[in-house]
């Protein structure tokens, strides 16, 4: 029989899942036709080329209400990749200071530390991102009391206005000549590259030990420094002026409400999460390391930099990748806080208006899909590259 | 000893000194204050900032609780009692307590069922997580979604009958036949299932003009914190199995059973739960019938469920790749077949080296079912923004109701995770 006999078994039930599954897709394609002919829609993607109609007040490329919606899910787009890029640095931050300061000797910080941990961890992140947003917009004051000669709010150091439409910081002009300064800068970035690896050379060459501390910054600023003042001051800052408006802050850059409750919501709630990677990455490593690196007459911060950290990082970047991931499918909880994301402009307003649901469904899930598979492809190159080579 | 020597030495003590005590600095309180609080300047600091974060946090919260307000039938009349100071105003919990935990539709007369449901939930539960209760009272647990079906939703008695006929009928032929070919036990209580729930479905709809004794609840009108629980509990209790079959699917030898759950595992986990959510909310029903309607409830559930199979297969896939090889070769080694093996050896040490991860999604999972007030359901956080924020008396009450739907969520979620740390220190069997 074709079930019993190991030659054939295994063809057999591959067999039976195919037909399974030709026999679902077909019942539900078939529903799928059905239904869109009962409701008179059909599958196209033209929508994506008619104007929006719709204004986003957060954007980061040229955007109105004539654009095309493909625009408008442009906008969704890097408006995504910016919350959870600067999500990712800063959560990145708390989780490292969080969980190096949950191993610290001090009783009363490691116990905050557990505290602070477990709080984030036990709470929805749509709640921390709703009591934010609830901070920003409840509690700060309007925009009409940072203006006139005589202000009721002060501006932080006559620069940053934290009113309950966002913060105001001051917007860098990039004047003629301003290129010049941004590629020495970036030259001088790789020129710092550049040095601390020929001293590293030097030192396994000749075991002659160069600073790297000082001569690093000197090389970063210096000629940066230097370049500003020959280009006569290219680049100057745009102050949000209480005096300009009668109404509204104007000038400088305006970080929108939502932005700021959905970048730090998801910060302290990943980064709680990274703090318990990092606590379990450094316990991981046996002490018996660190106590051979010492007999070997290391001083602490160098078994710290040269033993500990390199076999940590192999405990704690898998798990920190996976929790960048996380963020960024995190961020499509945008849509509570009216952030606009892509699920928000393309899943939220274009879906509703045009009523073009399975499309905008499904090229959201592409987008996601796409980023996903590719920090899963980085993740993996880079676990490949760290793995243990034993035997 | 020469002469000499012996003038050299002054004094030999010849009895040892009684022990005395240790210096006052180093035993007790200031020893342990020295060495965890003040040990160096940089620790110090540290203390110092600890203990001005916990005052700054203490002064601003503390006055503010001890002063709520808890008899006031609007934010206006709280604001009188507390004439300017500060104060929270809890009457809000007090007031709307029952929207809180039902929703706003739901019948106020009937919360009985739900709270008789809630409290089976935990009986129910209770065998299954701890293993010294009798195991007797995993019976209970088996009829006991039927019993809460029929609480909270009502309806005909017929209904969930129906439904355990089915289920018990599959259960006595995969006991009678699975013994000798599992294959053949499952599909044969499939069947035998789908047999009874389609003759159940025609007596059912034969008898159901009859008045039912408890009054039927429509879906929709479900919410509040009970919606979230109903989610959490139904769909990680659903996902389980599911991912356990796609676990054992994506290790299997065979390319497009392989494929097939690798396909599905790796999808889902890349897409937001939110536009699963919408899938469920827009797109879903466009893949039923015509004349069918499945409410959202339903779709909502299938969509969820799909999402945590697909992590709760990956922690199980983990499970499975951590048992030693030996095993597998020890279980084909003993003649068993592949239901056998996986049965009585891989999998039972398996889904123990797994049960941290399952918890750790059970949890997420749980606090991921407050994104269903983005799809418009009212949920516990749906609520809150919804109906009672939006209200004459109650507008501008955020911190008493974010407060509260914290602490429910952090009381439950915390409590499983203690129990999982618990559980592994009680199945830790390798004596280390």
């Amino acid at each position: 029989m074709l079930l019993s006999d190991t030659r054939y078994r295994s063809l057999t039930f591959q067999g039976i899942a195919l037909l399974l599954l030709i026999v679902a897709i077909a019942y539900l394609s078939s529903n799928l036709i059905r239904n869109l002919e009962a409701a008179g829609l059909n599958i196209s993607y033209e929508f994506l080329g008619n104007p929006s109609g719709y204004d986003i007040n957060q954007t980061l490329i040229p955007y109105d209400s004539q654009s095309p919606h493909m625009r408008a899910a442009w906008v969704g787009i890097l408006n995504t990749l910016l919350v959870s890029f600067l999500a990712c640095a800063t959560a990145t931050i708390f989780g490292v200071v969080a969980g190096v300061l949950r191993l610290s000797n001090n009783w009363l910080i490691s116990k905050l530390m557990a505290v602070y941990v477990e709080i984030f961890r036990n709470i929805p992140v749509l709640i921390w991102i709703i009591i934010i947003f609830t901070i920003m917009t409840a509690v700060l004051p309007g925009a009409r009391s940072y203006l006139g000669e005589d202000p009721e709010a002060k501006m932080l150091l006559g620069m940053f206005a934290f009113t309950n439409r966002g913060i105001y910081v001051p917007a860098p002009i990039w004047g003629p000549g301003s290129m010049v300064v941004v590629v020495v800068f970036l030259a001088s970035v790789v020129g710092v590259f550049a040095y601390r690896r020929y001293a590293t050379k030097l030192l396994y060459a000749t075991g002659k030990l160069l600073p790297t501390g000082w001569p690093s910054l000197l090389i970063l600023i210096v000629p940066t420094v230097l370049m500003f003042f020959i280009m006569g001051r290219p680049i100057t800052l745009d102050m949000p002026d209480p005096l300009a408006n009668r109404f509204n802050l104007r000038g400088g850059l305006q970080i929108g409400a939502p932005l700021i409750a959905l970048w730090f919501a998801l910060a302290i709630y990943t980064g709680a999460f990274i703090a318990e990677n990092v606590r379990a990455g450094i316990q991981a490593i046996s002490r018996g390391q660190s106590e051979a690196a010492a007999s070997l007459g290391l001083r602490p911060g160098r078994i710290m930099n040269l033993v500990i950290l390199p076999q940590a990082l192999r405990i704690i970047i898998p798990p920190l990748i996976s929790n960048y991931l996380n963020i960024t499918k995190n961020s499509s909880l945008a849509i509570a806080v009216g952030y606009a994301d892509i699920t928000a402009t393309l899943g939220g307003i274009t879906l509703n208006q045009t009523g073009r649901a399975i499309e905008c469904v499904l090229l959201m899930m592409l987008f996601y899909l796409t980023i996903s598979l590719a920090i899963s492809a980085v993740m993996n190159v880079y676990n490949n590259s760290v793995k243990l080579k034993e035997r | 000893m020469s002469d000499a020597h012996a003038h050299s030495i002054a004094f030999v003590r010849m009895e040892t000194l009684p022990e005395s005590p240790p210096p006052a600095r180093q035993t007790g309180m200031p020893k342990w204050l020295r060495d965890n609080l003040f040990s160096g300047w940089a620790n110090t600091l540290l203390t110092l900032v600890g203990i001005w974060a916990i005052y700054t946090i203490l002064s601003g919260v503390l006055p503010w609780i001890l002063n709520g307000v808890w008899n006031a039938s609007s934010l206006t009349e709280c604001r009188e009692i507390l004439a300017g100071q500060t104060g929270a105003c809890f009457a809000v919990l007090k007031d709307r307590w029952h929207q809180l935990l039902f929703g706003f539709q739901y019948p106020s007369e009937l919360y009985w069922r739900p709270i008789l449901a809630f409290f089976m939930m935990l009986v129910a539960i209770a065998p299954v997580l701890f293993f010294d209760l009798p195991r007797k009272l995993l019976i209970f647990t088996a009829l006991f979604p039927f019993i809460a079906y029929y609480l909270i939703w009502g309806g005909p008695l017929a209904t969930p009958l129906v439904a355990l006929a089915g289920c018990a009928a599959a259960y006595v032929v995969f006991d009678r036949y699975g013994k000798e070919s599992f294959a053949a036990g499952f599909l044969g209580g499939v069947a035998v299932a789908l047999v009874v729930w389609i003759i159940g479905g025609i007596v059912v709809g034969m008898v159901a003009s009859e008045t039912p004794w408890m009054t039927a609840v429509p879906s929709r009108d479900l919410g509040g914190f009970m919606l979230n629980m109903m989610l959490g509990v139904t769909c990680v209790s659903l996902s389980i199995p599911l991912g356990i079959v796609l676990a054992l699917g994506r290790q299997s030898d065979m390319p497009l059973i392989k494929g097939i759950c690798v396909v599905f595992i790796e999808f889902i986990r890349g897409v937001p739960l939110i536009t699963l959510l919408f899938v469920a909310s827009v797109m879903l029903a466009y893949f039923f019938p015509p004349d069918s309607t499945v409410d959202l409830f339903l779709r909502v559930v299938i969509m969820i469920t799909m999402f945590s199979s697909a992590y709760i297969a990956e922690v199980i896939r983990g499970g499975l790749a951590a048992l030693p090889k030996g095993q597998y070769e020890a279980a084909d080694s003993l003649g068993l077949d592949y239901p056998q093996a996986m049965r009585l050896i891989i999998l039972p040490q398996a889904l123990k080296i797994s049960i941290p991860g399952i918890v750790n999604v059970a949890v997420g999972l749980f606090k991921d079912t407050t994104l269903v007030s983005v799809i418009s359901m009212f949920d516990l956080i749906g609520m809150i923004r919804g109906p009672i924020l939006a209200s004459t008396e109650w507008n501008g009450v955020y911190w008493e109701l974010l407060g509260f739907a914290a602490c429910l969520f952090f009381v439950v979620c915390y409590g499983i995770s203690q129990y999982s740390q618990w559980l592994e220190r009680r199945l830790a069997t390798d004596h280390r």
